[in-house]
């Protein structure tokens, strides 16, 4: 490496602009400038020293601020995108996307659809961009924040006249500072909390430099925040799964192989009613119609207990009684069950009697369970209904043939074979929701109806997700940041004793206005001025 | 107690006006305005009358809050105002850092404004559906608010800058954009005067249409239609016969508004600049003159760096933590949150651009106009035009 040898004697490394022992210029072309940008202190930035092999082109790129700043903005207009039509996910599942965008939005949403907008923000290049923009924070971070710490680090009381000269806040007097003023305005000083250093009279006073680090704190927090959110692709961090369960039902809960069982022992769903509830409500819920109160789940929660044996009912043992409300999911072991959807009066039991269609006398009920039909009902009196076939969720399939959609009993029907005393081989029909078929030729008996009864269904979604400390984590350390970054700020004021005058200068990271405020009470009749601003003169001429 | 806590959001409303008053008199009492000697006695009478109102809101807040049983937050009218008031206490608290009379005849307007506007949603208090029956909601909701009026404070400084610094002598692009700035403030209180004429004289009309999804349905309008909505059939014959038609995914209800809005905008806009014979922002120029440039630079900024990480811990973190609970995800990519990300991204750029670029003065003014205008976005336009799950969607 080479290396810029100062006239004060330290060896500086290649690009450093201000001397790191003395404060000296030493870069030609900045001793025209009236002002020297003192972001880094002028010390040495890898990306402004290196620029020869792939590795440093690529380093140089992701460390400008220019393409920093492209990118969040860049992403920023993509996210917008996002947002004209629902993103895919959002759209009810009647349509499938690739014709609901056409019909609702014309040839806008086709093109919305065709350019992949509808899932914008899982697309290759959205993640391309976030990943950039990681790159970017890391990168630019890493560049600044050594030679910013080395400088910050080595701060010397004596600071150049080159360097104070083209401060920004700059004054010399032509005035003596006795002992007695001297003492006031650094008993001013620390009494605003700055640390005073001193040099054979001459002085540095400092305070809240940590926040220099504030943004380097934040960029580690959005780092780890990006990498929590990475971890949520690797398996077994993340485990997203749906659990539907009747009233009564119990089930295991997916994702924990087996480990927890989930009884619900009623769904309960509520809404606002504008006589019984709060008077206050009263005119929003006539206005507007229902308004939901409650969606809840009441559920007992078990653990299966020894090992898993195929074929076995497995041994639970209860654990806790919970209601499960959307806001107050229920936890356990890393894992939470929400309360997402439902589902009022599915079909649960059905009941029938047989029935001698001339005589209408009636022989017995029947109740099926439509979860899990019994093949024969024995009636007694040799009469008996066998269950030929069980349709749940009944259609005619594309061939006419009668068929299932689904086993969720939304649409059941039945092909019965009633046996009876005087049709020992039985006769067949087909019964569905106010249907009845007789397809093998006419019958002398018939299935009525008798009832049915219903259940409520309860959807609950299962989370675990140990990628949400780390988040979580990210997220803590950005704010720390961004506090510390934002709501201090770092201030350096320089007083040297040249050749009978004072010499002072003061700079500051940001918030000029309050440090000129600050310095002009520390100053107020000390006999010498403040620095003054040299900026805001040169604005004037 | 919910009528005597609308009494406090009036009173508090004309307090406001009136402290626009003393600030505006701050300015024109030549004797000390923005001198070192401090605010002049107008301007501490101003500030007064500013803290009273506010006071005066915040009861309005609290005896909302006791009547309804949650944080009065829940539906546009509750955060529309609460932003209004954030947006005086975000003022309040600046302009004891700076002492600017100037800031408060810019910042008043714009909260009376936003209050005026809330004020034309359903005022009922609205009770809460299972996923707003959180804490959390409510404490993201106001955090997120007190955010964005902080950042609202530097949309005020900004205005101070431009309409002081933009060359008013001829026309050129900066002054024409200013022009379309100030068209939008005066387009707003067009819709409030609208509404409120419409509302005052018990204005209604109903539609018979077929809606988006196919479906017969029926609309009420509460403003004069221009447009109609989709195959509409008007049920109140002796009612004005709509100009156009709309198709089925355009709501023909908000278009209505929004033209209304725009025509009342352009009429006022045009009898301003008919009295004034100028443009109005060379009308305030004027205003501006004891300013010093720096320092309303250094405000803009400042309520950036200190609205920044609030908003952030508001409309992101905290936001989040409540999507985690009520939604089962922290994210899920619905508008408002990505309204939330844009906001935030922008006034990152914002930050780095000052910081690094050197975006100061004029640059840095024009952002934070911009800023402002994607927060009232995300406030007006996603919650009436995208609306997603949050359910402060439909009036
Ligand atoms: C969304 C992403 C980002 C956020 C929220 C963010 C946030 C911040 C904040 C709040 C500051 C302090 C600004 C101030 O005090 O005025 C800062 C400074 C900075 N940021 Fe970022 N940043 C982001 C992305 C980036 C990227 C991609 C780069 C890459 C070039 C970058 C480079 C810097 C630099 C160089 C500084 C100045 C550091 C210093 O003064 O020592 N930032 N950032």
């Amino acid at each position: 490496m080479k290396e810029v040898k100062c006239e004060c004697g330290h060896v500086n490394p290649q690009g450093t602009i201000l001397c790191e022992s003395c404060g000296r210029l030493l870069e030609d072309n900045e001793k025209e400038k009236q002002l020297i940008d003192m972001r880094y202190e002028g010390s040495a930035r890898r990306s402004q020293t290196y620029n020869k092999t792939i590795i440093d082109k690529i380093w140089n790129f992701f460390s400008s601020v220019k393409v920093g700043v492209s990118l969040i903005i860049i992403l920023l207009i993509a996210s917008s995108l996002g947002t004209i039509f629902p993103q895919e996910m959002y759209i009810p599942p009647l349509l499938p996307a690739s014709e609901y965008y056409g019909e609702k939005y014309g040839w806008l949403g086709k093109l919305y659809y065709d350019l992949g907008f509808h899932n914008l923000y899982s697309s290759w290049w959205y993640l391309i961009l976030i990943a950039a923009l990681g790159i970017s924070l890391v990168i630019a971070s890493l560049d600044r924040v050594v030679p910013l710490y080395r400088s910050l680090k080595n701060q010397r009381v004596k600071r150049h006249e080159s360097f104070l000269k083209r401060q920004r806040m700059f004054h010399v007097s032509d005035a003596e500072l006795p002992e007695e003023a001297s003492a006031k305005i650094k008993a001013k000083l620390a009494k605003k909390r700055y640390k005073l250093r001193e040099e054979d009279g001459d002085l540095l006073a400092e305070k809240n430099r940590f926040s220099r680090w504030g943004p380097y704190v934040n960029h580690l927090g959005l780092i780890i925040f990006l990498i929590g959110g990475m971890l949520r692709f690797v398996p077994g961090m993340y485990v997203d799964e749906i659990l539907w369960l009747r009233d009564g039902e119990t089930k295991s809960i997916p994702g924990t192989e087996g480990r927890y069982y989930l009884k619900n022992n009623q769904f309960i769903f509520e809404v606002y009613d504008k006589d019984k509830d709060e008077k206050v409500f009263k005119d929003a819920i006539s206005k507007v119609g229902t308004v939901v109160k409650n969606y809840q789940t009441n559920a007992t929660l078990y653990e299966r207990q020894g090992d898993i044996i195929p074929g076995e009912t497995p041994k639970l043992e209860k654990v806790r009684d919970q209601s499960i409300q959307v806001n107050k999911p229920l936890k356990i072991d890393g894992y939470a069950l929400y309360q997402v959807d439902y589902k009022l009066g599915e079909m649960s039991k059905m009941a029938f009697k047989l029935e001698n269609k001339q005589t209408k006398e009636q022989f017995g009920d029947l109740v099926v369970d439509l979860y899990d039909p019994k093949m024969s009902y024995d009636l007694g009196k040799g009469y008996k209904v066998e269950v030929m076939s069980y349709f749940p969720d009944f259609e005619f399939n594309e061939d006419g043939e009668p068929a299932t959609k689904s086993r969720v009993p939304n649409n059941p029907a039945f092909i019965f074979n009633m046996i009876t005393p005087d049709k020992p081989d039985g006769e067949v029909s087909f019964v569905a929701i106010r249907q009845n078929l007789e397809p093998l030729g006419e019958n002398d008996y018939k299935m009525t109806f008798a009832g049915i009864e219903t259940k409520n269904v309860t959807a609950l979604t299962v989370r675990k997700d140990y990628t949400l400390w780390i988040i979580g984590l990210g997220g803590l350390i950005f704010m720390i940041g961004v506090v510390q970054g934002a709501y201090w700020n770092h201030r350096r004021l320089w007083i040297r004793r040249i050749n009978g005058q004072i010499w002072t200068a003061a700079h500051t990271n940001k918030n000029w206005y309050g440090l000129k405020r600050e310095l002009d009470e520390v100053f107020a009749d000390s006999g010498i001025d403040a620095p003054k601003d040299q900026e805001a003169e040169d604005k004037k001429e | 107690m919910v009528e005597l806590s609308s009494n406090f959001l009036f009173t508090a409303f004309i307090l406001y006006l009136v402290g626009i008053l003393f600030f505006g008199g701050a300015i024109k009492d030549k004797r000390h305005a923005d001198k070192k000697a401090g605010p002049n006695r107008w301007a501490k009478i101003g500030i007064i009358i500013t803290i009273a109102g506010f006071v005066s809101q915040l009861i309005f807040f609290i005896l909302r809050w006791i009547a309804s049983g949650h944080a009065p937050v829940s539906n546009l009218f509750e955060f529309t105002t609460f932003f209004g008031m954030s947006l005086v206490g975000a003022f309040i608290f600046i302009y004891f850092m700076y002492k600017t009379p100037l800031l408060g005849l810019f910042t008043l307007p714009i909260a009376a404004l936003i209050i005026a506007y809330g004020s034309m949603f359903p005022r009922d208090v609205t009770p809460l559906i299972p996923a707003l029956q959180s804490y959390w909601l409510h404490i993201h909701v106001t955090t997120t608010a007190i955010g964005q009026s902080i950042l609202a404070v530097s949309f005020a400084a900004g205005l101070i800058y431009l309409v002081k610094s933009v060359d008013q002598q001829k026309r050129t692009k900066s002054n024409i954009w200013l022009e379309v700035v100030l068209f939008g403030l005066v387009s707003t209180l067009g819709f409030v005067f609208v509404s409120s004429y419409f509302a005052a004289t018990d204005y209604s009309v109903n539609f018979n249409y077929i809606n988006k999804d196919g479906q017969p349905d029926t609309e009420k309008y509460s403003l004069p239609a221009l447009v109609g909505p989709y195959q509409y059939e008007m049920t109140d014959q002796s009612r004005f016969e709509p100009l156009f038609k709309t198709p089925a995914i355009i709501s023909a209800r908000k278009l209505n508004t929004v033209i209304w809005s725009i025509g009342a905008g352009i009429v006022l806009y045009g009898f301003l600049r008919l009295i004034l014979r100028k443009r109005v922002a060379a009308a305030i120029q004027p205003w501006t003159k004891n300013i010093n440039l720096d320092l309303v630079d250094e405000i803009g900024y400042r309520s950036v760096l200190i609205g920044f990480p609030v908003f952030t811990l508001g409309g992101l973190i905290f936001a989040m933590i409540w999507a985690q609970i009520a939604w089962t995800r922290f994210w899920g990519w619905d508008p408002k949150e990505v309204w939330a990300l844009i906001t935030w991204l922008f006034y990152a750029a914002f930050l780095h651009l000052r910081l690094s670029k050197g975006w100061h003065g004029q640059k840095s003014a024009w952002l934070a106009v911009i800023g402002f205008i994607i927060i009232m976005f995300n406030l007006v336009a996603v919650n009436l035009v995208i609306a997603g799950l949050h359910s402060y969607a439909g009036s």
